[in-house]
């Protein structure tokens, strides 16, 4: 018997005030796709840092063909064939797609060591691999200019041409639409063919039956089991990374929808969102999806103040509302969960609770003093009812696993009983078990007579939650589904490719 | 216990915990401490007591040495501090029971025609002669036995000397404190602006304007030597003014147009240098009345104007920061502009501020710049703003923005003024302290990134 491609034994790593990971093992055979699961905050990220070299375990061996290596850094692993595709992108903003895919190992021509850059064959091979993953854009576009599938998919290829025969891919479906995850899924039945090792972390329980052939879950940094995936059902995955059964997924809601609040009309800006209409109503979930670059996330925006419509119109409650800015919004009592929490939903480095009083510090305030014992108060009381891990309410939340920190950002606006809710891929790189919880806390909000506008592009989650969905392509509304007994994730998908 | 347990409430604690954590994250403040020890271990030297304290003691010695009713000789030089010595020693001295016979305040031809005074109405001659460590060192006094039979055999007697570090001394702590005032206070303005996430290099120059504002307004306004308090206050305020004007200026340009900061207040330093100087014809103003220093110079409630002044405004500063919505406002826009604005964050009006608060806080600093030095001037506040961006980053705050300390920025002035002053007390050049000094920036940040990780 020859040794496995890779195992990880007896990995433990223990940070201040938490033991990340203890005594993991983890093994991938040459040409096998393993599903990582568990939770956010059960240790797949840390696991998967140690093997790419960016983190150091305090015990543990890895063997890479049988051998003992230790993995000091990324440039160490890579050199082991060991390449990790990160959920947060590293790309340069500036420089295009062929040059990011290339970077740090630059095709060079001319004299050697002089480092004169091959461009044409990088943008040849680059275009190769690019298009191989199903993007459709130039291999010159600044990646500042690509859409965050675009950007997942730069990642991915930058991996790709490294040559890796170990492949760890974290949520690399997150930001991607259904064509591009079925590329990527061609992609890897290829490597797989070549014998290339993947391990593939995913919240998305549907593509790990599709594409995986064995899964290993993790829960509280510990082996929770492991099966071959066509041994196993959703269900016993699920139960496997939360440990209790989850018996409804989708928490059900009796809904009785009241007359319209939020009537928007005509709403356009540029291309990107063209004669948008829809109404939202009392006591119901109206979600908006379609594929990523749908214009979704900029009829968001357009609500929430951040960028000015062309023209159109926005009536709360009968009232048209103009929002020049969030501020104005939020005055006018729209809140928004922002569709990447890191980047425009939480300022990272400061605590929790900081972050959670930023909109209601006009009300925690008297001239201008936080009055910190009602903050911690307040903010003690979200922590508890949205049941946040957090050691304390100083903590950065950039310590914070996703799903908490997710949560942070919905405290943030339940704690100003916002009239009007948008939801920006609310449960995009949460673990099941936070999804729930947050799947509750809307269903709250909508039983509570708010305006709930939910933007998603995960299907399940979409036809589970929605009481009426509006499918959106190209910046224009594409389908309306008000009855859903009728709605199925075909009949979804066809309004939003065709 | 009947009562059900609280829930485990995070807060618990969480303010003391805050605090130690503060006090953990100001690193520095051990390198300043380590500083002092250093630079007090250097300049231990042989110190000679004066001023009142020592005439106070040199009485009791006096006293002691010599019988009741003894007859005693002062003699100091003409100097203030020897005066204070000379008045108290003689106070004590009559006080005590002792007869002083002569008070000399000169030299020592002064104290020879004393001796002989007293030598052509000897006896009863003299029991003792007291003074200042000076004073009691010239040759008149050497052999007063031999020189002046008529006066018996007299001690002489001076204040006892000990050992201390001349940094340690009062004045020198005073002095510093004294030095580093106008630095600091820029620094408060400037901590406000680098959180932002920005940087403003025109402050060297607003204290140069400032400076020059003020002056002329009471130099032209309210009639120079002979202006009033309330007018000296008006032109303060009026230098002040302009650099909050200034501020708003800069602030303005980076708001509404995304001009960078660096851009922004370069220019500003340019044009407000040049107008301090077009406005001054290129020349210092010092038509100015005495009591115009009583902010740099003065000292009303013990210590320095200026330094309490300092005081009061970290105080405010460290408050607005730590307790107040601005501070909030202040780390949310320097931690994610982004994610502040899209919290409803005022993002434009906190940056607007931060500049307004700089600017203002220059002028201020040159307006006790102006007091202390009873001028203003064109030159005033020269690479100042390298002094204050490098007091700021000592101190622990990220140029990146997003976090900072009052409270650290005030520790990174004192190591700066710290180190300056050592230098001088050990006589290092001026050319070499510089390197030096850059030396020291360097590696009191390399310390605090190696600290950090």
């Amino acid at each position: 018997m020859t040794a496995p491609l890779l195992s990880m034994e007896g990995i433990s790593k223990a940070y201040p005030g938490v033991q990340a990971l203890s005594g993991v093992e983890l093994a991938l055979a040459r040409g096998e796709v393993l599903a990582l699961l568990g939770e956010n905050g059960a240790g797949k990220s840390t696991l998967m840092k140690i093997l790419g070299g960016a983190v150091r375990p305090d015990a543990g061996t890895i063997r890479v063909d049988g051998v003992a290596r230790a993995i000091r850094s990324p440039q160490e692993a890579l050199r082991l064939g060991i390449a990790v595709i990160h959920q947060e992108f590293n790309l340069v903003p500036a420089l295009g797609a062929a040059e990011n895919v290339f970077l740090g190992q630059e095709i060079a021509r001319g004299l050697p060591g002089l480092g004169v850059v091959d461009r044409r064959a990088q943008r040849a091979r680059a275009g190769a691999v690019l298009a191989r993953l199903g993007a459709d854009f130039d291999p010159d576009t600044e990646c500042r200019r690509l859409s965050v599938a675009g950007q997942q998919l730069v990642e991915i290829a930058k991996a790709l041409v490294s040559g890796a025969r170990i492949l760890v891919m974290d949520e690399p479906s997150a930001a991607l639409s259904a064509p591009e995850v079925a590329a990527l899924h061609g992609v890897i039945r290829e490597l797989k063919r070549d014998g290339t090792g993947i391990v593939y972390v995913s919240h998305r329980l549907d593509e790990i039956a599709a594409v995986c052939d064995r899964v290993a879950v993790l829960r509280d940094g510990r082996n929770a089991g492991g099966a071959a995936v066509a041994a196993v059902g959703r269900g016993d995955l699920i139960r496997m990374m939360v440990g209790r059964e989850l018996t409804e997924e989708f928490p059900r809601r009796t809904t009785a929808p009241g007359e319209a609040r939020l009537v928007v009309e005509g709403l356009s800006r540029g291309t990107a969102v063209r004669g948008v209409s829809f109404e939202a109503r009392r006591g119901e979930v109206l979600a908006i999806t379609g594929l990523v670059g749908a214009g979704r996330t900029e009829l968001l925006r357009l609500l929430f103040g951040a960028d000015r419509p062309d023209s159109g119109t926005i009536r709360l409650d009968g009232r048209e509302i103009r929002p020049r800015s969030p501020r104005q919004a939020i005055a006018a009592g729209i809140g928004l969960l922002p569709e990447d929490r890191k980047l425009q939903g939480l300022v990272l480095d400061l605590s929790l609770r900081e972050n959670f009083a930023l909109p209601n510090l006009a009300r925690l305030s008297r001239a201008g003093v936080v009055q910190g014992a009602l903050e911690r108060r307040e903010c003690g009381g979200f922590v508890e009812r949205l049941r946040i891990r957090t050691p304390r309410q100083e903590a950065l939340v950039r310590g914070l696993s996703g799903g908490n920190q997710q949560k942070v950002v919905l405290a943030k606006w339940l704690a100003r009983d916002c009239e009007v809710l948008l939801f920006d891929e609310p449960t995009r790189g949460v673990d099941v078990g936070a999804k729930v919880e947050i799947y509750r806390l809307i269903n709250d909000l909508a039983a509570a007579g708010k305006v709930v506008v939910m933007v998603s592009s995960d299907l399940p989650e979409v036809l589970g939650m929605a009481d009426r969905i509006v499918v959106m392509r190209g910046g224009r509304v594409t389908g309306r589904i008000d009855d859903m007994a009728r709605a199925t994730q075909e009949s979804v998908m066809e309004a939003a490719v065709s | 216990m009947t009562a059900p347990s609280p829930p485990p409430v995070p807060s618990r604690g969480g303010r003391a915990r805050g605090l130690a954590r503060r006090l953990a994250d100001l690193g520095m403040a051990w390198v300043l401490a380590g500083l002092c020890v250093l630079f007090s271990l250097l300049t231990f030297a042989e110190q000679q007591p004066d001023g009142a304290a020592a005439g106070a003691a040199l009485a009791a010695d006096v006293l002691a040495a010599c019988p009741a009713g003894a007859r005693v000789l002062v003699a100091v030089r003409d100097r203030p501090e020897e005066g204070a010595l000379a008045e108290t020693l003689v106070e004590r001295l009559r006080g005590g029971g002792a007869e002083v016979v002569a008070v000399v305040t000169g030299e020592p031809r002064d104290a020879r025609a004393a001796l002989e005074r007293l030598a052509a109405l000897a006896p009863p001659g003299l029991d003792a002669v007291a003074g200042s460590a000076a004073s009691t060192g010239w040759g008149v006094f050497a052999d007063l036995a031999a020189d002046f039979p008529a006066l018996g055999d007299p001690v002489v007697l001076r204040p006892r000397a000990y050992r201390w570090p001349n940094f340690l001394k009062p004045e020198n702590l005073l002095n510093i404190a004294n030095q580093i005032a106008v630095i600091a206070i820029l620094a408060v303005g400037m901590t406000v602006v680098i959180v932002t996430g920005g940087i403003d290099l025109s402050v060297g120059s607003l204290i140069a304007l400032a400076s020059v504002v003020t002056a002329l307004v009471v130099r032209d306004v309210f009639g120079g030597v002979a202006a009033g308090t309330g007018g000296m206050v008006a032109a303060g305020i009026a230098g002040v003014a302009v650099g909050a004007l200034a501020g708003a200026v800069s602030g303005g340009v980076i708001v509404a147009f995304g001009i960078p900061p660096f851009i922004a207040t370069l220019a500003m330093m340019l044009v407000a240098g040049g107008a301090a100087s077009m406005l001054a014809r290129g020349e210092s103003v010092y038509q100015l009345p005495d009591s115009f220093v009583w902010l740099g110079r003065g000292a009303d409630l013990g210590i320095p104007n200026a330094v309490a002044l300092t005081l009061l405004l970290y105080a405010l500063a460290h408050f607005a920061m730590t307790r107040m919505t601005f501070g909030r406002h202040v780390l949310a826009v320097g931690g994610n502009r982004e994610a502040a604005r899209l919290s409803g964050v005022p993002v434009a009006a906190t940056t607007l501020a931060a500049y307004v608060l700089s600017g203002a806080l220059a002028a201020l600093g040159g307006v006790v710049m102006a007091s202390q030095l009873k001028s203003g001037s064109p030159n005033f506040g020269q690479m100042y703003e390298l002094y204050v961006i490098a007091a700021v980053v000592v101190g622990g705050t990220s140029l990146s923005g997003g976090e900072g300390s009052m409270l650290g920025t005030l520790v990174g002035a004192l190591v700066i003024a710290v180190i300056q002053n050592g230098m001088n007390l050990l006589g290092i050049e001026s050319y070499t302290q510089r390197v030096v000094l850059g030396a020291v920036i360097l590696g009191a940040v390399l310390l605090d990134r190696l600290r950090r990780r």
